[in-house]
């Protein structure tokens, strides 16, 4: 139970060090530099992006097809967790919709 | 930018650990399903809580334990890790103008702890003002506390729970990331901003559903959209 093998930390650690070196090496080199003002205007743009990139596999991808569903309905959860996130701003109480909904589909389907 | 939260930007530790908490209701049930599987999987107790410490990224340690447990050798389960976290290069660079003003040493630290959610919950919260390294501790060393604790436990005591799946927990992440996209999608630039997400929103999809098992869905969504989002504004 609590054996670690040497090939197993070897594993691990070459694993750390390339998913390391992506989210450290722009933060750490970039920094020196002065960047253009159109790139800055393009940065901006990156967090909503990927937001929207990330959700939209969470909502309409299951596996790796399409699925829009009762028994994937991920999209229809996300429906009072949208209606929270436009009336209040409140994250905690989007995520709380969202896990009750989702918490009272999976009851009822 | 969008709309300025007229809140102003949090700065101290605790600020950061608050912030956290949507975070953690992500992370607690998807590390602790992540502890079983890598159980299944032929790891240690001691290994799981390992792997959450020094790799710390969801899907990829989902599938690391998975290629393992299927016989496959260390160095492509190493390509197959960097390919999928490769879109942590955009978020790094995202987070640059917030956190220039730090030490590159500081910087070098808090990258460590660059997830898809803390680096939503950073840039909703700073919105491209500048980031407190204080701030930016807290929230990072709490959500990776939470996922190496779940992961452990899960690890531990997996076989006696049920599905977690049935009280919607699994739902924390996508609900989270709902609550920070639309506050991008109001005020000044709104229209550009919603024309990105619909288009990173298609593509991603898209691309997953032409090319299964692709890692670049992610990245060329998001290239795609925030050139053609620059274009419109």
């Amino acid at each position: 139970m609590m054996t670690v093998r040497p090939a197993i930390v070897a594993l691990f650690l070459g694993m750390a060090l390339v998913t390391y070196l992506p989210r450290m090496a722009p933060l750490v080199v970039l920094s020196r530099l002065k960047l253009p003002p159109l790139l800055l205007r393009w940065l901006s743009f990156v967090p909503v992006a990927v937001l929207s990139a990330l959700l939209a596999k969470e909502l309409l991808v299951n596996g790796d097809h399409f699925e829009v569903s009762w028994s994937h309905p991920h999209l229809i959860a996300a429906v009072p967790a949208f209606v929270v996130a436009a009336r209040t701003r409140s994250l905690m109480g989007t995520v709380l919709a969202g896990i009750a909904t989702m918490a009272l589909l999976r009851l009822i389907v | 930018m969008s709309a300025q939260d007229p809140r102003p930007v949090p700065t101290t530790m605790l600020d950061g650990i608050r912030a956290a908490a949507p975070v953690m209701l992500g992370y607690i049930p998807i590390g602790f399903a992540f502890g079983v599987l890598a159980r299944a999987a032929g790891l240690s107790v001691a290994e799981t809580g390992l792997m959450s410490l020094l790799v710390y990224a969801g899907s990829s340690q989902f599938i690391g334990a998975g290629l393992l447990a299927s016989g496959v050798a260390a160095p492509s389960i190493i390509a197959t890790t960097f390919l999928v976290n490769l879109r942590h290069l955009l978020m790094s660079t995202a987070l640059v103008p917030s956190m220039r003003h730090n030490p590159a040493w500081q910087n070098a630290l808090l990258a460590y702890g660059i997830t898809d959610e803390t680096f939503a919950v950073n840039t909703a919260v700073l919105q491209g003002r500048p980031a407190s390294p204080e701030f930016v501790t807290g929230l990072h060393v709490v959500s990776q506390g939470s996922w190496i604790v779940a992961s452990v436990v899960g690890a531990l005591a997996g076989h006696l729970v049920g599905d977690t799946n049935a009280l919607g927990l699994d739902f924390a992440l996508p609900a989270m990331f709902v609550g920070l996209l639309m506050p991008n999608l109001r005020g000044e630039d709104s229209k550009p901003r919603l024309w990105a997400a619909v288009l990173a929103a298609a593509l991603s999809v898209a691309i997953v559903v032409a090319f299964p098992g692709t890692s670049w869905s992610i990245i060329l969504a998001t290239v795609v959209a925030a050139t053609v989002g620059v274009m419109l504004a």
